[in-house]
């Protein structure tokens, strides 16, 4: 398993692997934003935490497609299916590749792309760590998604279709711990939630990735 | 090694062959002929359990066998050793890569990336990736596709060698190899009345 993982991260890494696009794509739509809505700091700091984590989310889903696919088309996956690792390990190496990969950037980044949206300096804080307990549930979800469109030319546009509608309870919470945080109000039941939804989704993703992945492999 | 009874095997709930015996034992070589859409390949993944079985069993023991499809599992922005490397750790293969990178005479394209080799070295590379899962049963599909003449003779010759250490292949070829094995013609196994179910959506299957 910590070989698939050094394998993903090698990938993803090395040319070709996306690796960054999803960091850019953050970049341009929270750049965007203000061309949008004008360039007022009243406005731009009140909306800025639920836009930091629009973008965040979105650009989780940028190189969820490849995740599975890539592993498809060249026959790794059929290796790895018969290979000593149950599929559920899979699943859950690959959600932590992607996490480590895209998500963590993001989750990084985001306090620089606080300042392009002038996000209250209470907000900071708060939007970091909102971010770390939410975004492995958008990579363990993804993965999810990943695996159910694996077999399909095109998967990736049905794949967000499928993702993002699954993505609302983390984007509420998490956008909520942001905002609360950034308009210095109590955090209040919000990030419990928060790190719940996200505990549960990491408990039963990869047993749920592993079924449809068993699936996908019938072909 | 592997044996299998009465099996029928299909796609999306449709069989495609049934009645199908076969015993592998140490050693064996089974060639599976058959026009194309015979249902070469659908036999191949369901012996090696990516799909299961219509009807029948597959006895055998699941640490026994590596299946190569058609394509290599090969990452283009990997080298060639770490691409060995990579299918070494996951089989946990006692060996490492030495025997397979010298079997396949690898030990200049090592450092190479994987995307830069010639269509052949590339299969080289996958027949290396096959031999360092150290699984004594290999499932084949199609190993001599875009192969040269002179790469299938050492195709032909490392498969003998496999056979002789104590290995067992499974493969479905066009291709005769020149090496003493059984035959399996799928062709009268062809299941009969090929249609499907009514209400049937091979999305939903």
């Amino acid at each position: 398993m910590i070989a698939l993982l050094r394998r993903d991260l090698m990938l993803a890494v090395r040319a070709g692997g996306g690796f960054g696009l999803a960091l850019a794509f953050f970049l341009i739509v929270v750049v965007l934003v203000p061309f949008a809505i004008g360039p007022d700091p009243s406005l731009l700091s009140r909306v800025a935490a639920g836009v930091l984590w629009l973008g965040a989310l979105l650009a989780c889903l940028l190189s969820l497609d490849r995740l599975f696919a890539l592993d498809h088309e060249d026959g790794s996956l059929d290796l790895l299916a018969t290979a000593p690792l149950p599929l559920e390990g899979i699943a859950a190496v690959k959600a932590l590749a992607h996490w480590l990969t895209t998500a963590l950037p993001l989750v990084v980044a985001a306090p620089a792309f606080g300042i392009l949206l002038s996000l209250p300096a209470p907000g900071f804080g708060w939007l970091v760590v909102s971010l770390l307990a939410g975004t492995p549930a958008l990579s363990a979800i993804g993965t999810f998604g990943a695996a159910l469109t694996v077999g399909l030319r095109r998967g990736g546009l049905l794949l967000s279709l499928i993702v993002l509608p699954l993505y609302v309870p983390t984007l509420i919470f998490g956008a909520e711990v942001a905002r609360r945080g950034a308009e210095g109000l109590a955090i209040g039941p919000a990030l419990p939630l928060l790190a719940g939804i996200t505990c549960g989704t990491l408990a039963l993703m990869p047993f749920a990735t592993a079924a449809v992945l068993r699936r996908a492999l019938r072909g | 090694m592997l044996g299998a009874s009465d099996l029928v095997v299909g796609r999306g709930g449709v069989a495609l062959l049934e009645g199908l015996s076969l015993a592998v034992g140490t050693g064996d070589l089974l060639a599976v002929r058959g026009p194309n859409g015979a249902g070469k390949t659908t036999l191949l993944r369901t012996l090696a359990g990516l799909q299961p079985a219509l009807s029948g069993s597959v006895d055998v023991a699941p640490d026994t066998l590596a299946y190569a499809s058609h394509a290599d599992g090969i990452k283009p922005s990997l080298t060639v050793r770490e691409n060995l490397i990579f299918w070494a750790d996951v089989f946990a293969a006692p060996d490492g890569i030495a025997p397979a990178v010298a079997a396949f005479d690898l030990e200049p394209l090592l450092e190479r990336l994987a995307g830069r080799l010639s269509a052949g070295q590339k299969r080289r590379l996958g027949l290396a990736r096959l031999m360092v899962t150290g699984r004594p049963l290999w499932l084949m599909d199609e190993p001599t596709v875009s192969l040269d003449s002179s790469a299938v003779a050492a195709l032909a010759a490392l498969l003998q060698a496999h056979l002789a250490g104590g290995g067992a292949a499974i493969i479905a070829t066009h291709l005769d190899l020149g090496i003493e094995g059984q035959v399996l013609d799928v062709t009268p196994h062809r299941a009969q009345g090929r249609t499907a179910p009514r209400g049937f959506d091979e999305a939903f299957a």
